[in-house]
């Protein structure tokens, strides 16, 4: 599928997913993040970062994961990301979205 | 079933759950087993991650899971659980219990599942509220000292029905 973000067509799966990590870049992802009801703050872009670091080391993304990260806490990750933290962050980064049930 | 109609199906689930009219999960756990008491941490956890809101309600041997002394000392049932494919005699000898439940957290541990103490901060941090119950509580004479930190309070169960009055809410029974 392709859809129309921050003036550019780009590959998305059925759930709004980036198909391509390549086509990802910062306007891309405040785009993605204003759809979901999100202004990036210097705190989320951190997030991202993590985030990012974390699909290219191909390590897997779970809760816990986020408890340990030193990056953000749970419930800082709940506040910034409202209604499913893990699946509208890693949907704003570019990312998968996560496959694990924790 | 061939290979494709079983991609379908599953692909037709997903689409389903990101539309999920469930809004609230209340989850009660009677069981002081360490199988249980997973079940409702992985669901519950489970709903937070998807934007529902979920509470646990803690009762009778549930109760197990939230006592600081205990919660790290959860077992698999080794007697009357044929689903471990064991003889009765043999799962109810000294240490065969111990043993199952060494095995289980190993390939837990392995999935990256969190021990029962930090499944349950985890839960709290993420908003899951976490109930004990009034009558199991006074009837096993525990205090409130007995139980874990992040404990949102202890209810009645008439208290607990009173959380599940918006549209949407389910109610489970472990």
């Amino acid at each position: 599928m392709k859809k129309i973000i921050a003036d550019r067509e780009i590959d998305v799966n059925e759930e709004g997913y980036l198909i391509d990590f390549n086509q990802w870049d910062k306007d891309v992802c405040a785009y993605l993040a204003e759809e979901q009801g999100i202004s990036m703050t210097e705190k989320h872009w951190e997030v991202v970062e993590y985030l990012q670091d974390k699909f290219q080391k191909e390590e897997p993304l779970s809760i816990r994961g986020i408890k340990k990260s030193g990056v953000i806490n749970i419930k800082e990750f709940y506040s910034l990301f409202p209604g499913g933290p893990l699946k509208k962050s890693t949907l704003i980064a570019g990312i998968p979205k996560p496959k694990s049930c924790i | 079933m061939s290979e494709t109609s079983i991609k379908e199906k599953s692909e037709t689930k997903v689409k389903e759950m990101s539309g999920t009219k469930v809004k609230k999960m209340l989850f009660i756990l009677s069981k002081g087993t360490i199988e249980n008491a997973y079940a409702a941490f992985v669901m519950a956890n489970g709903a937070r991650m998807e934007g529902i809101e979920s509470e646990i309600f803690f009762t009778f041997f549930g109760l197990e899971a939230i006592q600081k002394k205990k919660l790290e000392h959860l077992r698999v049932a080794t007697v009357g659980n044929p689903a471990l494919h064991m003889p009765t005699m043999l799962g109810g000898l000294p240490g065969v219990e111990a043993l199952a439940t060494k095995m289980m957290k190993k390939e837990m541990e392995k999935l990256d599942m969190p021990p029962i103490g930090e499944f349950l901060e985890i839960l709290s941090d993420s908003g899951c509220k976490l109930w004990g119950c009034k009558l199991a509580i006074d009837m096993f004479h525990l205090k409130r000292e007995d139980l874990i930190d992040e404990l949102d309070g202890v209810l009645t169960i008439g208290d607990f029905y009173g959380r599940a009055n918006e549209e949407g809410t389910h109610l489970l029974f472990i």
